[in-house]
């Protein structure tokens, strides 16, 4: 028997009701209920940060949130940072200019939590990048490039 | 994940009534970021999760409530660390809070989930055994106010009764104030768990208290009322011999896959040395 439980999200802008079992996370509901496969997952223990999306403004690990925990809320996945005629946003061309795309796996992740800091901090220095983007493993290791590119998104004004 | 049945209580009457009612067979869910790893490991098998955030008692918030800070049981490392009030009072705590995880991670872990937990490696405990904190838990039986340092058993137990939640922390601000720092060795910045956690605190009376965790099964802390740690004057071997005193009792595990008890020890005595040498500039520096 699984029970499920009706919820209700803001995701990229759309409003979605759905029901979900309570031990589904968030990442399974957005890949599998809602098709939005972007978001990544990976090591399912938070330390990798593949799956990294925004909730209600904050940067957090979608396989550490259940998705009735998410109930009311909003939510950017890397879907929605192109706009709706599919134009890659500044900073997501940043990241191919620089070169910080290699195998892609990570970029998911790394957008958003580039994103959020970008949100919190448009003018962050490379330190500030470096704590801000702790949370997302990069297994090709293009920190270098990952940095220049939230650095030049910075002063495009993203 | 094994299915289990989920409760978001609104009142803090429904959610005791929930764990009184269901005991063993329900777990307390804050910010998800231990207990969705044990739920999907299958360490943690409940059959409820009461996710308590809905709460009001337990709604994050910082406030200063007659000379002592008030921080929500829900309240996030994120909220703490970019507290005016924590830096200014309970220095090493926002430091702590700032130290843990990642940002993904800050944004959802919060205060009482990292006490509750009772790992020995939780960052806050040592700022908040420095700083003389409580808990505020409320259980069937009503609300009392248990010292941080009797709460830790060892990893993953507390003095806390069944049934009982953590509503708030409270953390003093004597007139006598303490400075205090935060210090923590980590393999990777932004992943890994403290190898070693320490706080300092010294009070413009001399005395000086050092908490420790990661190296031993619960987080300790111990005082110096000689005031020879405080005293900027005293001989380095002197204070050297002080610290070695005040560490003596940690006793990192010897199987731990972090790190190697010598080096755990060595760091220990580096961290302490360091942390004392913060809290007392900003002593110094009239800070608090």
């Amino acid at each position: 028997m699984t029970l499920t439980l009706p919820i209700e999200l803001t995701v990229n802008g759309r409003r979605r009701v759905l029901d979900v079992a309570p031990q589904h996370t968030l990442l399974d509901v957005l890949r599998d209920d809602l098709g939005l496969t972007g978001t990544k997952e990976c090591c399912l223990v938070g330390e990798c940060g593949a799956c990294t999306v925004i909730v209600d403004g904050r940067a957090v690990d979608s396989c550490l949130v259940l998705a009735v925990e998410a109930d009311g809320a909003v939510i950017l996945t890397v879907e929605g940072l192109s706009s709706a005629d599919g134009r890659l946003s500044t900073l997501q061309t940043s990241f191919l200019d620089k070169g910080a795309v290699q195998c892609g796996f990570c970029i998911p992740g790394q957008l958003m939590s580039a994103h959020a800091l970008l949100d919190l901090n448009p003018h962050p220095t490379r330190e500030e990048i470096a704590e801000g983007m702790a949370g997302n493993l990069c297994r090709c290791a293009c920190y270098e490039q990952i940095t220049d590119a939230v650095l030049a998104a910075s002063e495009a004004g993203r | 994940m094994q299915p289990f049945a989920y409760a978001c209580p609104n009142t803090l009457a429904d959610a005791l009534a929930l764990l009184a009612e269901r005991g063993p067979g329900a777990r307390v869910l804050a910010g998800g970021t231990d207990l969705i790893i044990r739920l999907r490991d299958g360490s943690a098998s409940p059959a409820l999760v009461v996710d308590i955030k809905r709460v009001p008692e337990l709604a994050p918030g910082i406030r200063n409530e007659a000379g002592t800070i008030v921080i929500g049981a829900t309240t996030t490392m994120t909220e703490i660390a970019a507290s005016p009030i924590v830096r200014r009072h309970a220095h090493a705590l926002g430091e702590a809070a700032a130290a843990v995880g990642s940002i993904q991670i800050r944004n959802r872990a919060t205060l009482g989930g990292n006490i509750c937990n009772a790992s020995p490696a939780a960052d806050t405990a040592p700022p908040l055994l420095v700083h003389d904190a409580r808990v505020v838990a409320a259980g069937p039986t009503g609300v009392r106010r248990i010292a941080v340092d009797d709460l830790f058993v060892r990893s993953g137990i507390t003095t806390l009764a069944p049934g009982e939640l953590v509503v708030a922390v409270e953390v003093p601000m004597p007139a006598s104030r303490i400075a205090s720092a935060h210090q923590r060795r980590t393999r990777r910045r932004g992943h890994d768990l403290a190898s070693v956690t320490l706080a300092c605190g010294v009070d413009a009376a001399g005395v000086t208290r050092v908490a420790f965790g990661s190296v031993g099964p619960r987080p300790l802390v111990r005082v110096d009322t000689s005031g020879v740690l405080a005293d900027p004057g005293a001989p380095d071997a002197a204070r050297a011999d002080v610290l070695a005193t005040i560490l003596a009792d940690a006793s990192p595990s010897a199987t731990s896959m972090r790190a190697g008890p010598e080096y755990r020890l060595a760091m220990l005595r580096v961290l302490g040395r360091r942390a004392l040498a913060i809290a007392l500039e900003r002593l110094a520096a009239g800070e608090q």
